[in-house]
């Protein structure tokens, strides 16, 4: 039957070559080569449940009044953009679950991204060939972060209002023209014109998602072109020599498993964990707002940043050149995302070394990217660290105003200490390495000469 | 009723009967053979019927909407569902098919030969140009030129150039000012340690310059720069709600009821903590904020009701390159 | 037949006495526990008869505080009455551990009876409001909703998670009673703002216990609130379950590096 089938095909498009070939594309076989596939996967359950949310939500910013089922919001004037969010939440059968669900895919679809590059970045994945590939993947990045801000900004509740009225300060920060952008962007100053929330919903159902879906094409494409990188796990693997399982049967049931995984993993949390109860939080008002209020985890490194910086905005001779929230909300994420994008080049010009590269380097293998990679990492993450500094302080009754100083040091000597245990760590790592070899032989000579003396 | 039994016996035999596939005996296979694993077979097969068990559940739940926890139960049979059937597909990609390893050349690493030829079509194809670099700066002006015309109609999205809006304000000598409901503020109900809300009677309350904050302080508390020494109300003062970092509302009011012993009166926002002064004219005390809080001038009228005497001596808001070019324009 | 007569006769008054008792307010009996009881606990940093002492001076080691010397000064409580004294007495706010620091709830080293010794003896001090009576029954859910963002949230956080202030930390709610609730609203302590009848009515301020009430248990539909402190939380589940678990069935699929 499968022979019926595959002759309709063939003789109608003349792919069987290329069906046969793609069957037997081989994958090195790691654990960690899966992580982008996660994030493809939550990629593809975002779509799904937002194309179902898009069905029912409504991007108007009219005052209506709540008369819904959910009483303390009875009587309370709202956008109806809230109210589309409230009914979804309350009285679409279903609709909290695929809303919850949505959300929590965002969530992971960045953390897998994240997880993702950090594979790549560590192993060395990036060089020549895949330059390419790695920039492009570094765009979806900076795409589904954009992204996913957009989406939980449209609800209108209080929380996410407060976010985009932030976003609207770090706009303004821009020097010279910061005013101009945030005007174009909101039809004016904040909370600007009523087309701002279609224009985020067309952004966020439309735009945003064609294009990860064209550079993910492209970064997929790029990838199977190239073939995947592979650890030399064995004396089979060299540069010239691919060793994999193939697609089918091998890989697909994994893969495809996976995928299961993945959108059970998503569709449990998005039943059994409340996420984002906007219902509680109540409509956004710009005269409003509540102590707590945080972005969604993967701009928490923004926040963190906006309540480091000191209290200045640098001004020469009455123009405002640098306005505060600039450092914290546009510098540090553009040195950070600058960092990235020219890595491959400043390690290229540094170490002289301009071969393909197609097997992978253990991060031992490689101390001063690992090094460096690493106090990166502890920069953005000691930054994120600091922006739950006030939550640390209800909790464990720490002083915020102490803590704050303490990480405006600890955010420079941090990584810089980190970077240097890292760098030793591989040293020694590779040092120990021919020792446990050597062992290891040692060890295996041993019972093999037992066993012969068993023999005799 | 013959029917009915040459079903039940298909449906036997499906679940209980075994069969080995039929290798084509004459050709090598191309997928090397593996042992058979009963057991895995029968934990995929229950697997897969448990998938179906937790969507008809599902679909249960979905139908039955009185249940309590819907969408917990909604959630947890479907999550549950997917995770058996990744189970069974994972079991069978590690237990049921053959992990193979096969060994093969990565593609090559460039084609000379085919670079050099496309290079040299699009060598050859320029052999009637005789003005080259003319004809291709040409192209460079008008693609330059059309692209700049084909972004142009963005312009429509928003006042790119005009910065006007930004000054203007909400208020103006002899506004009112009134309560979230409409209800004007008198200067009797303005009492000391606490706060309340206030925007322009008729105004938009949404617009940034309209709301603000008001607090009463003991005379002899304030310090303000001359420029604005005559801007409070019987000890009464008015400050923009929004925040000059990035633009929250300043909900907070720290008012401590015993001062030898308690941080001073000081008006906060919840998003970065910038705390800000009424008694100086809003300087900041603590935090990121790089420009202290606009404040507005008040006075109180014949009847007792409090108005604006004008309008801000900052612009409102987050500060942009023109903030501290010019003062703000009254409604 | 007359002795039974008696006894009922006799208990009927007895129980007559007892409710005019506790329907005249306390008694002086309580009023002078109350007394030494302020000798006991708080007489060294509110002075006699709560004049209040300021500016500060040394004390030292004494019941219900730290063992240690520390720099007494606090308010006069005369005229503050039974609401401040029942607030900070049944909070634990008071007696104060820590000078200097701000007050928190903990639990209190004095029993219930000696705590309403204690307020009667404060409430002596001077004619002052007494212990409020909110009834949360009647405000409404909605109104309360909205006078709580308005007043509320900024600092104690949309659903009484608490916050932070500079310098400060509103706390949590879910411990407040309705009471307790009431009495805040109107003492303001430490740095929270104080919100006369002026400002919130006591049908208002029905409307905003409502409310907190609610928030100590709202509607979570959604599954496990993790705190009701949004992002946060919802980011470490995100990598410390989600993330965790994917991962893990990453490493379950794939192959693991063997040391070669």
């Amino acid at each position: 039957m499968i022979r019926k089938l595959v002759r309709f095909l063939d003789q109608r498009t003349g792919t069987a070559p290329l069906v046969r070939k793609t069957l037997r594309y081989l994958f090195p076989d790691h654990w960690s080569f899966l992580l982008g596939e996660v994030a493809l996967y939550a990629f593809i359950v975002l779509v799904a449940t937002g194309t179902y949310l898009a069905l029912f939500y409504q991007d108007g910013t009219a005052t209506v009044t709540y008369h819904g089922p959910y009483l303390p919001l009875r009587g309370q004037e709202m956008t109806e953009a809230y109210r589309s969010v409230v009914n979804i939440s309350t009285t679409v059968k279903a609709g909290l679950l695929i809303r919850q669900t949505h959300h929590w895919a965002a969530d992971v679809f960045v953390a897998s991204i994240v997880l993702h590059l950090l594979r790549i970045f560590f192993t060395g994945a990036y060089r020549k060939p895949r330059e390419l590939t790695y920039w492009i993947g570094l765009t979806i990045l900076i795409v589904a972060l954009l992204e996913g801000y957009l989406g939980y900004s449209m609800v209108d509740d209080l929380l996410s209002g407060m976010g985009l009225a932030i976003g609207y300060g770090v706009a303004l920060s821009i020097p010279f023209f910061g005013s101009n952008i945030a005007a174009w962007i909101w039809g004016g100053p904040f909370p600007g014109q009523h087309e701002f929330f279609a224009r985020m919903y067309i952004v966020h159902v439309f735009l945003i998602p064609a294009l990860i879906a064209v550079l993910l094409a492209a970064h997929l494409g790029l990838v199977a072109m190239r073939h995947h990188t592979q650890f030399k796990a064995s004396r089979r693997e060299t540069e010239r020599k691919l060793v994999g399982v193939p697609m089918f049967p091998g890989q697909a049931p994994r893969s495809l498993g996976l995928f299961f995984a993945v959108a059970g993993v998503l569709f449990l949390l998005g039943g059994l964990v409340q996420i984002n109860p906007i219902w509680l939080w109540g409509p956004f008002h710009t005269y409003s707002s509540t102590n707590g209020a945080q972005p969604d985890w993967y701009l928490g490194w923004l926040i963190g940043a906006l309540r480091l910086v000191p209290s200045f905005d640098l001004v020469i001779d009455g123009y405002t050149l640098v306005p505060n929230p600039f450092w914290g909300g546009v510098a540090f994420p553009g040195v950070v995302f600058t960092f990235l994008f020219l890595w491959p080049l400043m390690e290229r010009k540094v170490t002289g070394d301009t071969a393909f590269h197609n097997v992978l380097q253990r991060p031992r293998e490689a101390p001063w990217r690992t090094a460096i990679g690493v106090a990166m990492v502890t920069w953005v993450t000691l930054v994120f660290i600091a922006g739950g500094a006030d939550r640390i302080d209800v909790l464990f009754d720490i002083s915020y105003t102490a803590q704050i100083w303490a990480y405006r040091v600890l955010i420079w000597v941090g990584p810089v200490i980190a970077g240097v245990v890292a760098y030793r760590a591989c040293i020694e790592l590779q040092r120990g390495e021919p020792v446990e070899h050597d062992r290891e032989r040692a060890e295996h000579e041993a019972k093999a000469a037992a066993t012969v003396q068993d023999v005799a | 009723m013959a029917r009915v039994k040459d079903l039940l016996v298909s449906a036997a035999l499906l679940a209980a009967g075994r069969r080995r596939p039929k290798l084509h005996a004459d050709r090598e296979p191309i997928v090397p053979p593996g042992e058979e694993r009963p057991g895995s077979e029968l934990a995929v097969i229950v697997l897969l019927f448990a998938t179906a068990l937790f969507a008809a559940a599902f679909i249960a739940v979905y139908a039955l909407d009185r249940l309590p926890n819907q969408t917990q139960l909604l959630g947890a049979s479907l999550g549950l569902a997917f995770l058996c059937l990744a189970a069974a597909l994972i079991l069978i990609g590690k237990r049921l098919v053959v992990t193979e390893e096969i060994e093969e050349d990565y593609p090559v690493v460039e084609h000379e030969s085919e670079q050099e030829a496309i290079a040299q079509v699009v060598a050859d194809s320029g052999s009637r140009f005789t003005r080259r670099r003319l004809v291709k700066a040409s192209f460079g002006v008008a693609g330059g030129v059309l692209g700049a015309a084909l972004i142009t109609p963005a312009a429509s999205l928003g006042p790119f150039l005009d910065v006007e809006p930004f000054y203007a304000t909400t208020w103006k000598r002899g506004r009112r000012l009134v309560d979230e409901k409409g209800k004007p503020w008198r200067a009797d109900d303005i009492e000391q340690s606490t706060f309340y809300t206030a925007f322009p009677e008729g105004a938009d309350k949404e617009a940034l310059p309209s709301s603000v904050v008001l607090v009463r302080l003991p005379p002899h508390d304030f310090k303000l720069p001359k420029a604005i020494a005559n801007y409070p109300a019987q000890g009464i003062v008015a400050y923009s709600k929004i925040c000059t970092h990035a633009g929250c509302a300043i909900s907070l009011y720290r008012a401590p009821l015993f001062q030898p012993d308690e941080p001073r009166p000081a008006l906060v926002c919840p998003c970065h903590y910038s705390t800000f002064d009424p008694a100086t004219g809003g300087t900041v005390l603590f935090g990121p904020a790089g420009r202290k809080l606009p404040m507005l001038p008040l006075y109180v009228d014949r009847k007792g009701y409090l108005r604006a005497a004008g309008t801000y001596d900052e612009p409102v808001g987050p500060s942009w390159w023109g903030v501290r070019m010019r003062k703000p324009k009254p409604a | 037949m007359r002795t039974r007569a008696a006894a009922i006769a006799f208990v009927a008054a007895l129980v007559c006495a007892a409710t005019a008792a506790a329907a005249s307010g306390p008694s002086p009996q309580q009023v002078q526990q109350g007394k030494s009881l302020y000798g006991r606990y708080c007489l060294s940093c509110h002075g006699m008869n709560g004049s209040g002492v300021a500016p500060s001076r040394v004390i030292g080691a004494g019941p219900g505080r730290d063992q240690e010397q520390q720099n007494a000064v606090a308010p006069p409580l005369r005229g503050v009455g039974a609401r401040a004294a029942d607030f900070y007495l049944r909070t634990g706010y008071m007696p104060l551990q820590k000078l200097g620091l701000q007050p928190r709830r903990s639990k209190s080293p004095l029993s219930p009876s000696q705590m309403d010794a204690l307020i009667a003896y404060i409430a002596s001090l001077g004619k002052g409001p007494p212990v409020p009576k909110p009834q949360p029954a009647r405000g409404n859910l909605s109104e309360g909703m909205q006078l709580f963002t308005a007043n509320c949230a900024g600092c104690h956080q949309i659903v009484a998670e608490g916050g932070y202030v500079t310098g400060a930390v509103p706390p949590p709610l879910e411990d407040d009673s309705s009471t307790q609730i009431a009495e805040a609203v109107r003492i303001g302590p430490f740095v929270m703002p104080t919100f006369s009848e002026k400002q919130i009515s006591d049908r208002q301020l029905d409307s905003i216990i409502a409310y907190v009430q609610y928030a100590k248990h709202p509607d979570d539909r959604g599954g496990w609130a993790i705190g009701h402190l949004g992002p946060v939380p919802e980011g470490l589940v995100a990598w410390f379950i989600a993330a965790v678990a994917l991962v893990a069935v990453c490493m379950v699929i794939g192959k693991r590096l063997t040391s070669h």
